[in-house]
């Protein structure tokens, strides 16, 4: 463990020196306990894969105090003080490709059938990592090595949000509009950030994820649900 | 009410910004620079945390539809009531239909509108700032634009007040502005550290709430400039593949995966705010107790700038 100094009002908690699912639960847990516990002078924090951006206030706590008090919670940072995680289930379109707009090409790179593709991509359970970046994306886990597969040669300028992308091992959910080079497979209609909800953000560090096949008909009767604001995400 | 009868490039409604939102990607947003904007919120009276508006480069033109009290400080912006001169850095009384403008800044970037009882626009998870990017807070989750009306919270008589001439900043020298080395200072080689805080940076005009992008000496790597992402500070001085350095302000992005050679002291960052396209700015490495003394130093000034206006 390594405490980096970022400035004056927060301190980076590194855990370790690598993404793994074990380094980042216990980033997870190490948040959870701060915020438990309500650690004396922590203003918010921000998890990421292996570490932590604690915020603070030095005008409540100086930087050793607040270093040997979060290092005290460490050895308690694991797995069995997290509450258990939400499921959350993610409608997408992968049938058509107005909103699929890379899938037969992709399928095609990786020498599978469109279906195969959208099977194997729809069956994995994801993890949430972190949220960041932009409002409401998350860096997430979880997807079958068989479709691992190089990013774009060149990004594109624009991808719509709830564009369902594949890179590399990642799987990408792009919450606003914004540049990128993922493969595009399918599109949620399910708004990861709108900026008019109560909470904006769908989606929580820890969240596991699961995609649900559906056709354009019902993407459009969700979104259009989206619209008139009565559209709830299936949480449990 | 404000009634704005000319918007200026970008003006929008802020207070101190939003907390606890970064896990979920949403930046804290406020005032870029937290000095000048408390000190237009205490001139009219205010707590520190009522809405101001920020104003970039050239404010607003607004008619105000009762009487009260505003206060304009930052960067140096003429400033006319009905036509007639008035003083940044002081309460000024307005009447209702007194019609108040902000011409173009001879120094600084951002200038801050203070009004007696704050701008009433909603909480937005537990802020009035305007993100833009994100589209939430302040109006509609935008700049303003000629036409709105904002309303104002009612508010007591307001005793009239003023900043010290020596608290006032002077926007047109070259800052030198203090930085705490990491969280990636061994990523970089001694060469490049040596850039870092020998040399001067330019202001370049593709700067925003976001960032202050920067040019001058190259600072070099070790060994690339990707790292595994992690959370972003306030005055985070990032540096990618190009070498070149960006300042990251309150609309920064919440994590990234470039490498952060130093963050800026939160008492210095609203001196890179306030530097404008092609003015330039030095840096100097302190150590984290030296940057909480700047802070406890700064909020002491900050403590005794406000006198009340001798009779």
């Amino acid at each position: 463990m390594r405490f980096l100094p970022a400035g004056d009002l927060a301190v980076c908690v590194e855990l370790g020196e690598a993404i793994s699912v074990e380094v980042n639960t216990r980033v997870r847990a190490l948040e959870f306990l701060i915020l438990q516990k309500g650690l004396t002078g922590v203003v918010e924090t921000v998890p990421a894969y292996s570490s932590l951006l604690v915020y603070y206030d030095p005008r409540a706590i100086g930087y050793e105090p607040l270093c040997g008090a979060i290092t005290e919670l460490v050895p308690q940072a694991t797995t069995a003080v997290l509450p258990p995680p939400r499921i959350v289930e993610l409608p997408c379109c992968y049938d058509d490709p107005e909103l699929g707009f890379d899938l037969a090409a992709a399928a095609k790179r990786l020498e599978l059938s469109s279906e195969d593709l959208i099977r194997l991509h729809a069956g994995a359970e994801y993890l949430v990592y972190f949220i960041g970046f932009t409002p409401g994306l998350p860096y997430m886990t979880g997807m079958p090595e068989r479709i691992n597969i190089a990013r774009l040669d060149t990004p594109r300028t624009k991808t719509p949000p709830g564009s369902v992308g594949i890179g590399g091992i990642q799987c990408c959910i792009y919450s606003v509009e914004s540049p990128g080079g993922f493969w595009i497979l399918g599109r949620t209609p399910a708004p990861l950030y709108d900026p008019g909800a109560s909470e904006p953000t769908l989606l929580r560090p820890g969240d596991r994820v699961r995609f649900r096949r559906i056709g354009r008909a019902e993407y459009d009767a969700i979104g259009a649900a989206v619209a008139a604001r009565s559209y709830e995400p299936v949480i449990s | 009410m404000i009634r704005i009868l000319d918007a200026g490039p970008q003006t929008t409604v802020q207070d101190l910004g939003r907390t606890g939102q970064m896990r979920y990607g949403i930046p804290p947003s406020g005032p870029v620079d937290r000095f000048a904007f408390v000190l237009a919120n205490r001139l009219v009276g205010n707590p520190d945390t009522a809405a101001a508006l920020e104003c970039t480069l050239m404010g607003p033109r607004f008619e105000l539809t009762a009487a009260g009290a505003v206060a304009v400080t930052g960067a140096d912006m003429p400033v006319t009531v009905n036509g007639q001169a008035a003083t940044g850095w002081r309460t000024i009384a307005v009447k209702a239909g007194d019609v108040v403008k902000l011409g173009p800044a001879r120094t600084g970037v951002r200038s801050y509108i203070g009004f007696a009882g704050g701008i009433d626009v909603p909480l937005v998870l537990g802020s009035r700032s305007t993100y833009l990017r994100g589209r939430v807070g302040g109006l509609q989750g935008r700049a303003l634009r000629k036409g709105d009306e904002l309303a104002v919270l009612a508010s007591g008589p307001v005793t009239p007040r003023r900043v010290a001439r020596d608290a006032i900043p002077d926007y047109a020298i070259e800052p030198t502005v203090r930085a705490v080395l990491g969280p990636q200072a061994d990523r970089f080689t001694e060469d490049g550290l040596r850039a870092l805080f020998g040399g001067r940076y330019e202001v370049l005009p593709q700067s925003d709430r976001m960032g202050s992008r920067l040019r001058g000496a190259r600072i070099e790597h070790t060994r690339g400039h990707d790292i595994i992402s992690d959370g972003i500070a306030l005055g985070s001085i990032q540096v990618p593949g190009d070498g070149q350095p960006i300042v990251l302000l309150v609309d920064r992005q919440s994590t990234g995966g470039y490498t952060k050679v130093a963050t800026i002291c939160s008492s210095d960052i609203w001196r890179v705010g306030q530097a404008r396209p092609g003015q330039s700015l030095r840096f100097q490495a302190v150590p984290v107790d030296e940057a909480h003394r700047l802070l406890r130093e700064s909020d002491t000034v900050l403590e005794s700038a406000v006198r009340e206006e001798s009779a």
